[in-house]
């Protein structure tokens, strides 16, 4: 579910990201500060705001998606979108003017401009992806609520963390808390092995 | 025909006006050095040739063709810049040579190789880009310009604040340009008299001679020429 809700703000919140830090336009500071104020949004306030969207009488209720691993999905590409696009945004507008400036110079499309100076930037754009990573792996709020926590269903590490500790087993808590940081490691290691640092 | 033809050229910046040159013709195959204290309106000129901005008054024309508006793409790869602090891409030496062709869908690695022959990098090929000294990183970006074999090479001050050693290099590299038109824009009187057949003063936005090297040097027309080239006016 993580991996889906990752690949789904990846995919949005990357060119949406760049496309933001590339151009110039009216209210871009107003979308900037929104952006910021979308990075600090806490996750259990995105949870409710999902679970009454999808709740029977809410607005998207008829999809029947709550308690359903597609609610997590959503919610979670929620908390990520934000931390994708911002961070993007401003790995973007940091490659210097004097480069994107080279670039055009040497003859580059538009379209090619926007491209090298997002693979310049992608050093920016792989922490923004970790970034959403952490934020999404270890969330619990959010995926509590709109989840339902159901064994088998909409339980994952961190629901089954809570619920394993309020039931008094810390043992196998602490374990799923272990396997936790391990995944944790792995994918910031491949992702760090992509931003060619690895 | 010359290649570019600037007519009637005025160019602002919001209410200051930064250039203006009623004509300037510049020849194929010349090397035309534009000095002239900063803030003359060299750097400016040279973005004007670039096709990165429009002027706001007035007609280039480009090897026969009146530019207005949009910049045809092919135009606009027919012109390469290298800029006075050399913008490397984070990649290897060898992919920042390379790049400008790949741009064009041209990937042609004995090209790449025979450029980075030029500038003596050959060994540093697989370099960090962003590893290399100042000089260096000016020859890369002089061997990313040269491995392109535009119409028209825009220096902007490429020997500012490097060592002799690579001033000399970067220099020999210009002498040997073939039929391509270069405009070097520079501080040092000594190398325009040096590199270029013809040399032009810009002052406050305004070209106050233009003339072959030698008669520039040895029998400039105004004063504020003689001046400059005496190194007695101070900028």
């Amino acid at each position: 579910m993580t991996g889906l809700a990752l690949i789904i703000a990846t995919l949005l919140g990357v060119p949406l990201g760049a496309l933001i830090g590339l151009t110039t336009f009216r209210g871009k500071s107003l979308l900037r500060a929104m952006l910021y104020t979308g990075m600090g949004l806490p996750p259990v306030v995105v949870g409710l705001f999902v679970y009454l969207a999808l709740s029977r009488s809410g607005p998207l209720g008829a999809l029947g998606w709550l308690f359903t691993p597609s609610a997590m999905i959503a919610a979670q590409t929620i908390i990520a979108l934000p931390l994708t696009m911002g961070l993007t945004m401003t790995s973007v507008e940091s490659v210097s003017p004097e480069l994107r400036r080279q670039i055009v110079a040497l003859g580059a499309t538009r379209a090619q401009t926007a491209w090298t100076t997002l693979r310049e930037a992608r050093i920016g754009v792989t922490a923004a992806i970790v970034a959403a990573f952490g934020g999404i792996i270890s969330e619990v709020g959010a995926v509590m609520l709109v989840g339902g926590n159901i064994a088998g269903q909409t339980r994952v590490l961190t629901t089954a963390i809570v619920l394993e500790t309020r039931q008094g087993d810390f043992s196998l808590a602490l374990a799923l808390g272990v396997i936790l940081l391990a995944l944790t490691f792995v994918v910031n290691v491949a992702l760090m092995r992509l931003q060619g640092r690895g | 025909m010359s290649l570019y033809q600037l007519r009637d050229i005025q160019h602002r910046y919001g209410e200051r006006t930064v250039l203006e040159l009623p004509a300037l013709d510049i020849e194929r195959g010349e090397v035309l050095a534009l000095v002239g204290p900063s803030g003359a309106g060299k750097s400016t000129l040279l973005r004007l040739l670039q096709f990165l901005e429009t002027p706001t008054r007035g007609a280039i024309t480009f090897d026969g063709e009146r530019l207005n508006g949009q910049i045809d793409l092919r135009l606009r790869r027919s012109v390469v810049t290298v800029f006075q602090t050399p913008a490397l891409l984070d990649r290897s030496v060898f992919d920042n040579v390379a790049y400008g062709l790949r741009l064009r869908g041209c990937p042609a690695r004995d090209q790449v190789w025979a450029a980075l022959d030029r500038v003596g990098l050959r060994h540093a090929a697989r370099a960090r880009a962003r590893t290399l000294s100042g000089g260096e990183a000016q020859r890369v970006a002089l061997a990313r310009a040269i491995v392109l074999q535009p119409r028209a090479l825009l220096l902007d001050e490429p020997t500012a604040n490097l060592d002799p050693y690579n001033v000399s290099l970067i220099e020999e590299i210009i002498r040997s340009h073939g039929d391509m038109t270069i405009v070097l824009v520079t501080h040092n009187v000594f190398q325009a008299k040096r590199l270029a057949d013809r040399v032009g003063l810009l002052l406050n936005g305004q070209l106050i001679e233009l003339a072959t090297a030698d008669r520039f040097f040895s029998n400039p027309i105004d004063p504020r020429t003689r001046s400059f080239v005496n190194g007695e006016m101070v900028y």
